[in-house]
């Protein structure tokens, strides 16, 4: 097997003095044709500079390579050092010989031209195709990426396309040259898990057909277990453990991989879910019962109503105090729209959410996806945690900030932070500071929306660990919305899945992770990476999610329920 | 098309709002229309001959019967007649008007032709010494009066190159061309100076964020050139600010640029405007600014549009 490239003592650094300023220090790998290469790392460990060096796109990034050597085997036989290649020989080598796919299908695409104008630019660019030749070649990339009604979609904008979609327009793009060496960073981070397990399904596929190598980026161990020959773990610019997939996972030598290991929550059906709490005699403290949430279509000069998107759709459940339930679900399964509806942020369009008076006014709280997003740049945190209690009319004065210093050394931050404002704060800092507002008024029920899935996998452990101490200590019951199963099967007590606008299954979580009976539920599980599950095949599925549109005045059938076991219930499927 | 409709009813709301604005702001003016009209010799009317010209000026009716008839001949298409030309409103407005259009279509053309390039070419040496002279020359252009300008460019072309700019009366397009372009070229370059530095530097800051944009990595990652990167892919994403400020500016510069016309003797809207203001000619205040507000909504509507022939997103909806 020939050595495709070779990197040695790679330096990289940013800004005006790069030495300085280094980000990754030193990685040195081979990768063989044809063989697959995961670069497993957090945020900040140099994973992405490392994979756009070899393609010098660091370089448009305000990054430099200081020492070090790339070593490119071009098809032609000859050897390139891509860290000495000037601009028109990279341009080259950037699509023919060195593909490149990233993290945010939504903005990776151009979007102002179409998809297919894209694509036809990469045949244009890298085979010197054009017109119908190219229009062609651009169809025929399409289907092979196993997209339908190729010929119609390549007319298609960006925006017009989901990001599984889109994603695979990137690929088909990539394809373009048949590269021999794929870099993709983090392809599949920002796309539902069924729709990950298509495009990870697709991208060995064609790694089979053309025999080509690859450089995986992700944070996700348990996603690269199943495609990678060989594994790199880094940390702070360094490459602190490198080898063959199974010795890494199995056996691994450095701390850190062991850390990750054991902080990534890996899915394991159920097995993992808590033993504690959850009392399912006592009575609810949110009824929510025949929830429907529609948004109206208008159409035409005068607006008239052609119909509703039906986001949410006859949801009913019960949240008991001290218990977590989570709802799970793909995007624009309703999920989100159901927690903002039971906070009032969107309308009910019909049916009844009861939430009890518990300890204070206000019993329900909410703590949001982006820490980033979701403070106020401008407020200091002690103007951030008075926000709520001024909101409901109290004062601020000396018990009150005793309550903020009380809960910012509950969730970990000390009392100096009251001065400081969001931006001096980490991720995971920040979330703790949204969460300290959020209890700021003594919630029964916090609604917690994807609030851990924009954080780091070690980042994410311990906000876990802090939200299952917090409801010990304060009785909370939680409502956890999220995509990812693997924390969800950590922090929840009671499942409920999602489906286009409908709760499809929903129960104790060990009974519904671990023995999933409708089949939404069965393919989302399947769908979930997993290291125990690393040697199955995923094949590529083009189910795709019904529309949400319906016609004005369509209610949907009545829900029919089966039992399944003791807390465990199921959505009668229609058979078609 | 729709929406071209939708946006065309809204057109004589607006209109009617402006028409009321104007018709009593222009009345809390103290003054006299006569008065203005006639100057010192109106001291020698007597009353009898002072109320018979109001009445046919119809200045002796109530405000409200006065703005009431005023609507209603707008709705005939008559704006009434100058009270300084004694000719039909419109008609004085649609003479000058040739010329004011004319200034304000070379200004674009002149600041859009040299601000666009000018800014792509600082965002993509952002921070480099070619970057700072731009925008050094940005800021100069932006920030030194049209007057200034003005005056320089006459006296550089009268004292050093020994040529007067042509002046006088208004020679139209399609009559003279070459004449009519002599007579042009200096205040649409005074005009669209500031205005090309404006787009200038809208052009670089809306590029400089565009050329960090994910979709600019992703073609580069494809091979393609600087050339392609910057041209196709990053300039018609980063056009959207350019085009809002170049409505409002052309919407402005379409009421006139009094300070240009007066330096340059050009008889455009701007003055037009100006005069009738001083001498209380109603009629034609009335008249100017109708017609300027129409401007301006056309323009936006233009714009609009413009948008939508740049973004596919807001072409065809979605998110």
């Amino acid at each position: 097997m020939s050595t495709l490239l070779g990197v040695h003592d790679l330096h990289v650094g940013f800004g005006r003095d790069p030495q300085d300023n280094e980000v990754v220090k030193g990685v040195s790998f081979e990768l063989a044709a044809g063989k697959t290469l995961a670069i497993v790392g957090e945020s900040g460990s140099g994973k992405s500079v490392t994979a756009l060096s070899v393609n010098r796109l660091v370089d448009f990034g305000g990054g430099r390579i200081t020492r070090g050597t790339i070593t490119l085997q071009r098809a032609d036989g000859t050897a390139v050092d891509i860290t000495a290649a000037d601009e028109p020989a990279l341009q080259r080598i950037r699509g023919r010989e060195i593909g490149m796919i990233f993290q945010e299908p939504m903005t990776s695409l151009n979007p102002v031209h179409t998809v297919g104008a894209q694509i036809e630019e990469a045949f244009r660019l890298n085979r010197g195709l054009g017109g119908a030749a190219a229009t062609r070649a651009a169809r025929e990339a399409l289907e092979r990426v196993r997209i339908p009604d190729a010929a119609q979609r390549l007319k298609y904008y960006p925006h017009q396309l989901s990001g599984g979609m889109r994603q695979r327009v990137m690929i088909a793009m990539v394809l373009a040259s048949n590269p021999r060496l794929l870099i993709a960073d983090e392809p599949t981070t920002a796309l539902d898990v069924t729709v990950q397990a298509q495009i990870m399904a697709l991208l060995a596929e064609l790694r089979e057909e053309l025999d080509m190598a690859m450089i995986f980026i992700t944070h996700d161990i348990g996603l690269v277990a199943g495609i990678a020959d060989d594994i790199m773990v880094m940390q702070h610019g360094v490459a602190v453990e490198q080898g063959k997939l199974d010795a890494v996972l199995d056996n691994p030598q450095h701390d850190y991989t062991r850390h990750l290991l054991k902080a990534v929550p890996h899915f394991t059906s159920g097995r993992a879910v808590r033993s504690d709490g959850g009392s399912p005699a006592v009575a609810p403290i949110v009824t929510v019962d025949n929830l429907a949430v529609r948004f109206p279509v208008a159409k035409g000069l005068f607006r008239r109503r052609s119909g509703a998107v039906h986001a949410v759709d006859g949801v009913d459940f019960d949240l008991r105090p001290g218990e977590t339930l989570a709802i799970v679900g793909e995007s624009g399964s309703g999920k989100s729209t159901t927690a903002r509806a039971i906070l009032g942020l969107v309308k009910a369009t019909r049916g009844r959410i009861e939430a009890k008076a518990g300890r204070s006014g206000r019993p329900v709280q909410m703590v949001f996806q982006d820490p980033y997003a979701s403070l106020n740049p401008r407020l200091t945190v002690e103007a951030l945690l008075a926000e709520p209690a001024i909101a409901a009319g109290q004062r601020v004065d000396a018990k009150l900030r005793q309550r903020m210093v009380f809960l910012l050394e509950r969730v970990g931050l000390t009392k100096d932070a009251l001065s400081r404002y969001p931006h001096q704060f980490s991720g995971g800092q920040r979330q703790r500071l949204c969460i300290a507002r959020a209890l700021m008024l003594n919630p029964d029920v916090v609604v917690l929306d994807e609030a851990v899935s924009a954080l780091d996998v070690s980042v994410q452990a311990r906000v876990l660990e802090l939200l299952i101490d917090l409801q010990h200590e304060f009785g909370l019951a939680y409502l956890f919305i999220s995509h990812d199963m693997a924390v969800v099967e950590r922090i929840a007590h009671r499942v409920a899945v999602m489906y286009a606008g409908q709760i499809v299954e929903i129960g104790k979580a060990a009974a519904v992770l671990g023995a999933p009976q409708h089949s939404y539920t069965k393919r989302l599980i399947a769908a979930v990476p997993a290291i125990e599950r690393r040697r199955q095949h995923f094949s590529v599925d083009v189910t795709q999610v019904p529309s949400l549109v319906r016609p004005s005045g369509f209610e949907p059938p009545a829900a029919r329920w089966r039992e399944a076991g003791e807390d465990h219930r199921v959505r009668v499927e229609e058979v078609a | 098309m729709n929406y071209i409709t939708q946006r065309l009813l809204t057109f004589p709301l607006v209109l009617l709002g402006v028409s009321l604005l104007v018709f009593f702001a222009i009345r809390l003016v103290p003054g006299d229309a006569i008065i203005a009209m006639l100057g010192t010799e109106a001291g020698l009317l007597t009353d009898a001959q002072r109320e018979s010209l109001a009445a046919y000026f119809g200045l002796d009716q109530p405000i409200i019967v006065q703005y009431g008839r005023w609507l209603a001949g707008l709705f005939e298409g008559n704006l009434g007649i100058s009270v300084i030309y004694g000719k039909p409103v419109l008609e004085v407005i649609l003479m000058r008007f040739p010329l004011t259009l004319e200034l304000a279509l070379l200004s674009m053309l002149i600041a859009l032709v040299v601000g666009i390039p000018a800014g792509v070419f600082a965002a993509t040496r952002a921070d480099r010494p070619s970057d700072l002279a731009v925008r050094v020359f940005a800021m100069l252009g932006q920030s030194t009066p049209s007057f200034v300008v003005g005056l320089l460019l006459i006296y550089f072309l009268s004292v050093v190159f020994r040529a007067l700019p042509a002046m006088g009366s208004f020679t139209p397009l399609f009559v003279d061309p070459i004449g009519n372009l002599s007579q042009m070229i200096l205040p649409a370059i005074t005009l669209g100076l500031s205005f090309a530095a404006a787009v200038t530097r809208i052009s670089r800051s809306a590029m400089l964020d565009v050329l960090s944009d994910d979709y600019v990595r992703t073609a580069r990652s494809k091979g393609a050139s600087q050339r392609d990167v910057v041209w196709r892919h990053a300039l018609p994403n980063a056009l959207i600010p350019v085009v809002t400020l170049s409505g409002v500016e052309f919407g402005y510069l379409l009421g006139g640029a009094v300070i240009v016309e007066q330096i340059f003797a050009l008889p455009g809207l701007g003055r037009l405007t100006l005069d009738a203001i001083s001498q209380r000619d109603y009629p034609l205040v009335q008249g100017a600014v109708l017609f300027i507000a129409f401007n301006f909504l056309v323009v936006n509507l233009i714009v609009d549009l413009a948008y939508a022939a740049l973004d596919p997103r807001i072409r065809l909806g979605g998110k």
